[in-house]
């Protein structure tokens, strides 16, 4: 397509951020130009975290907002007219898709893989927000899921971002919290 | 005046009553099932040293006697939401059961949409509405901390609430936890009893029919709507009960709650209502040490559908 046919309004549809549409199943369902499809998505949390299809398989998939995708386990509605369906899951349609806190925190339990579990000082100054130095991580670069020991098992607190030797957190600012040091 | 004075003649024990009026409430927090068990989270208080006693009368309600219920891992992971005892009681009313179709007409700020959803193992669909986008956003961030994916979130007038956006014509439940003089919420906020006035209930009772006659008309035969108010004016919970029975096909049914209360009362201000009336529950805030609070639980009328 030439920039004179799209400036023309030909038939190619585009994300609408203001309004929920669902995911495609395949890539080669896709209609909206950069639109993730659900297959991808499924993908991505596999190979990411390991965290396996079968977690993910009941629940529907849907964009709104530039490339921020979320996960819905109801029964399918109208798009248009609704505030909010299930939760904020995924922020795709940049280079390294990156994971809610949120949804880090539902669905983090069944990671396998790229998860660092901190100590107790260093899963408060996680959650307060801090970076830290941590060298001592030899797994992948970029989006991790960060856990803790709690309570006779671990449990994902965040997201974070790991890049030469720091581990940043990315826990959004709402979220955030002092809390005191809990030895296990 | 203070409208508590009012309400004098309804209770057993008006010094009992006015006493605990005057008490504030402990912080109060419920166990969210879809990503804790009452004893995980109550290893996590025991581990953080977080004084905690429950409430005696369901085992995934804690109070918190050193308040800051925010200020804890199980808050920052979503496993517990801060919640009065009583605010906890419709959605126990309410029953809701997995792959129900729910609809909470006066949602925000989310603490039943969420108890709904935990209750239903977040499987089926909850359906969120509030009138106020602002305190849409609480809710939100509620539903999110806690983890809920089966809430479609919406922003109607619930009075004219129309199910066009939705992927069904009729609901399995309703929730009617409705906008009210908020008496019983003054061991909380003590600003109601100031800001009281009687036009404010007459006003309010107008609003209050009209969106419990919207729930049963958007309820299928044979469901369940439950109307809530956390007022002790006759005229905002068996006035509006009443107005349903003569205006729509529905009956109020008896159920019972875990906390001690008293049948709703069928005369008030010169006014009778329908006997039925006394199947909904008075809470009064010296029987359990809680909130104030009504509740009663109707079956909208007609055969049973199967879906």
């Amino acid at each position: 397509m030439t920039g004179s046919d799209a400036a023309d309004g030909d038939q190619e549809p585009t994300n609408d951020g203001q309004r929920f549409d669902r995911l495609p199943e395949t890539p080669a369902d896709r209609e909206v130009a950069g639109r993730p499809s659900r297959e991808e998505v499924l993908d991505w949390w596999e190979t990411r975290f390991g965290i396996g299809r079968e977690v993910l398989d009941g629940y529907s998939f849907w964009e709104k907002g530039a490339g921020k995708v979320w996960v819905f386990n109801g029964e399918a509605v109208d798009p248009s007219r609704v505030e909010a369906i299930g939760m904020t899951f995924l922020r795709t349609r940049q280079e390294h898709w990156k994971p809610t806190t949120r949804a880090v925190q539902r669905f983090g339990e069944h990671a396998t893989k790229n998860v660092v579990e901190l100590g107790p000082e260093r899963a408060s100054r996680f959650l307060a927000g801090e970076d830290q130095d941590l060298p001592e991580w030899d797994g992948d670069w970029g989006y991790l899921i960060v856990s803790h020991r709690i309570a006779g098992g671990t449990a994902p607190i965040g997201v974070g971002l790991y890049l030469y030797d720091e581990l940043r957190s990315v826990v959004p600012k709402g979220s955030r919290a002092d809390l005191p040091v809990v030895e296990e | 005046m203070n409208p508590l004075d009012r309400y004098e003649p309804l209770v057993d024990d008006v010094d009992a009553f006015r006493a605990a009026c005057d008490r504030p409430l402990p912080s109060v927090v419920r166990t969210n099932g879809i990503k804790a068990s009452p004893d995980r989270v109550r290893e996590a208080f025991e581990a953080a040293g977080v004084a905690h006693e429950p409430v005696g009368w369901h085992d995934g309600i804690f109070r918190l006697p050193d308040g800051n219920p925010g200020g804890n891992w199980p808050h920052a992971h979503g496993w517990t939401h801060g919640q009065e005892e009583v605010s906890a009681l419709p959605a126990l009313a309410l029953d809701p059961r997995p792959g129900d179709r729910v609809w909470d007409a006066c949602a925000a700020p989310g603490s039943k949409t969420t108890q709904i959803a935990d209750l239903m193992d977040d499987e089926g669909t909850v359906v969120a509405n509030d009138n106020n986008l602002g305190r849409l956003s609480a809710l939100r961030h509620n539903a999110e901390r806690l983890g809920v994916t089966n809430a479609i979130v919406t922003n109607q007038d619930a009075r004219n609430f129309s199910l066009k956006p939705l992927a069904f014509d009729a609901f399995d439940r309703a929730l009617v936890d409705a906008p009210c003089s908020c008496e019983g919420t003054c061991r909380k906020n003590p600003d109601v009893l100031e800001e009281w006035t009687l036009d404010h209930v007459h006003g309010v009772a107008g609003i209050q029919k009209g969106i419990l006659t919207r729930a049963i008309q958007a309820t299928r035969p044979g469901g369940t709507v439950v109307y809530s108010t956390c007022t002790f004016a006759p005229e905002e919970n068996e006035a509006v009960l009443d107005h349903a029975l003569a205006t729509e096909d529905c009956e109020i049914v008896e159920f019972d709650l875990p906390l001690e209360t008293a049948p709703g009362v069928t005369e008030w201000d010169g006014e009778t209502y329908d006997d039925s009336v006394t199947r909904g529950h008075r809470v009064y805030p010296h029987h359990n040490d809680t909130g104030g609070f009504f509740c009663a639980k109707l079956r909208v009328g007609g055969a049973e559908v199967a879906r």
